[in-house]
């Protein structure tokens, strides 16, 4: 009976149609596509794009050179060099992230005991030329200096759920 | 003076098929790609121009100033004739295909068997194609296709067999004239199971998903025609575009009354529907089976090259064969309006 059944279903095409009625339905469903340029894609607060390094009110730079961002990436992306500074803090002389070798994993950021490093919503940079990749401690700071306004409110935004 | 006025008149319906063809083929990858798009729930090109009207066109410019690259143990010769012969049977069939009362360009008696000539003709610029290259993948896609190609031919002869013993012609427009009258009285009801048959062979004919072995993106790269690139890939291209539309063009002429309005002879509606000119009504008939082949292709996923071989031999031809018993026993017997 079974048997009678499968040879009726396979020879009237029952399944093929059922398929193309499916797919047809979808013809005519709300597109999913997003224009990009013109439409983006929401962000969230923990967006984790490019780098910046962060400043207190002051002005002064947050980073004690702790070196546990360069301890705990796992791509070994981070390289710092530090000094005492003139008044006798721990300071940064060099910080590199190299943007090829980063995966963008946000444990630099998770493992700032002051919030240094952190990732701003930026994914939209390219580099024209070799080294370029390899983004130095003024260039984070500009960036932190720049967007200081959005990087703050993302992190008050996160705070209840660190 | 009178022959070379003869030999204008000829070559300026040959121009005023081809030009629309070459346009429509154009407009096919677009609506291809736009219709396949809306299936996955995605939007399709867009980009170029309004509507993303112009792709085919920036496509074109593309492929046109891209290099034929030739592979280095190539038949030079064969490798850059391959297009060729996949190009000309594809155009050539079309001289026979009437888009109108009286619109074709050659109203030949043979028309059925020129047409079944032309289309088996297309398998040998994918088999040069694939010896040519000097390529283990379009070798593979050669043998491929070539097999699925004689396979499906037997189907679909037997198919037409079907259309040949109703109509009583081989000429194409007597066809057509055979099935004058509203839409019940076309050939696809009688002869339903031939005219599934023939859809089927139709698109494992011209390698189209979901029996596009040939090509077989995922197994074997691109099939016959990994080698080519530029224009020589273009013309395949174009070919089995040209193919798609001349078997969709087909079928409406062989099972939906080529040129007639569904309503054709009904009461008022016959003649306000015969207001349309013909030519639409073949468009309109010939674009849904175009779409038809959008909507497998975002539909079924690719056969195994066993399983093509299996519907072919065992099911295909098997159905035709019984259903042509059963018609002549409805021609015996002159069932129904058809016969």
């Amino acid at each position: 009976m079974q048997a009678i059944r499968d040879l009726f279903n396979s020879f009237l095409l029952i399944e093929l149609l059922q398929g193309l009625r499916l797919t047809g339905r979808h013809l005519f469903t709300r597109k999913y596509t997003i224009e990009y340029p013109e439409e983006r894609a929401p962000q969230s607060p923990r967006f984790r794009g490019l780098h910046a390094l962060r400043r207190y009110p002051n002005g002064e730079e947050r980073c004690i050179a702790c070196k546990l961002c360069e301890a705990v990436c796992p791509a070994l992306a981070i390289t710092i060099e530090s000094e005492p500074s003139a008044d006798g803090t721990r300071r940064t002389t060099r910080y590199d992230i190299d943007l090829f070798k980063c995966i963008y994993c946000g444990f630099c950021e998770e493992s700032c005991p002051v919030d240094s490093i952190v990732e701003t919503r930026i994914y939209e940079y390219h580099f024209e030329r070799r080294g370029e990749n390899i983004i130095h401690k003024q260039e984070l700071l500009a960036l932190g200096d720049q967007y200081e306004q959005q990087l703050a409110k993302d992190r008050a935004a996160d705070a209840p759920y660190r | 003076m009178a022959e070379f006025a003869n030999l204008v008149w000829i070559v300026a319906k040959i121009v005023a098929l081809v030009v629309p063809l070459f346009i429509a083929v154009a407009y096919m990858t677009y609506a291809e790609r736009r219709v396949i798009g809306w299936i996955q729930w995605r939007k399709g090109p867009n980009r170029v121009g309004i509507y993303g009207l112009l792709q085919p066109i920036a496509d074109a410019g593309k492929l046109l100033m891209k290099e034929v690259v030739i592979p280095q143990n190539a038949n030079r010769f064969l490798f850059l004739l391959a297009p060729l012969f996949s190009i000309i049977p594809a155009l050539a069939a079309w001289a026979v295909l009437p888009l109108g009362d009286g619109l074709v360009v050659a109203d030949i008696d043979a028309g059925l068997l020129y047409v079944l000539a032309m289309t088996s003709m297309g398998v040998y610029g994918v088999i040069v194609a694939g010896w040519a290259s000097n390529s283990k993948y379009a070798l593979l896609g050669a043998m491929r296709a070539g097999a699925q190609v004689v396979s499906y031919e037997i189907a679909m002869g037997f198919a037409l067999v079907g259309v040949l013993m109703a109509a009583g012609s081989l000429n194409m427009s007597e066809i057509v004239h055979a099935q004058q009258g509203p839409f019940w009285e076309w050939f696809w009801l009688p002869l339903l199971p031939l005219f599934i048959v023939y859809w089927v062979s139709g698109v494992a004919e011209t390698n189209r998903l979901p029996f596009d072995v040939a090509e077989g993106e995922s197994e074997i790269v691109a099939g016959f025609h990994v080698e080519y690139s530029g224009m020589a890939f273009a013309i395949f291209f174009l070919a089995e575009y040209a193919n798609m539309i001349l078997i969709a063009g087909l079928a409406t002429t062989m099972f939906l009354g080529g040129w007639y309005s569904p309503f054709h002879g009904i009461g008022y509606l016959g003649p306000i529907f015969d207001l349309v000119p013909g030519t639409i009504w073949f468009c309109l008939k010939a674009g849904f089976f175009l779409f038809g082949y959008f909507w497998f292709r975002g539909t079924f996923p690719r056969y195994r090259y066993d399983q093509i071989m299996r519907l072919g031999w065992k099911v295909l031809i098997p159905v035709t064969v019984v259903w042509l018993v059963v018609e002549s026993v409805f021609i015996l017997t002159g069932f129904g309006p058809w016969f």
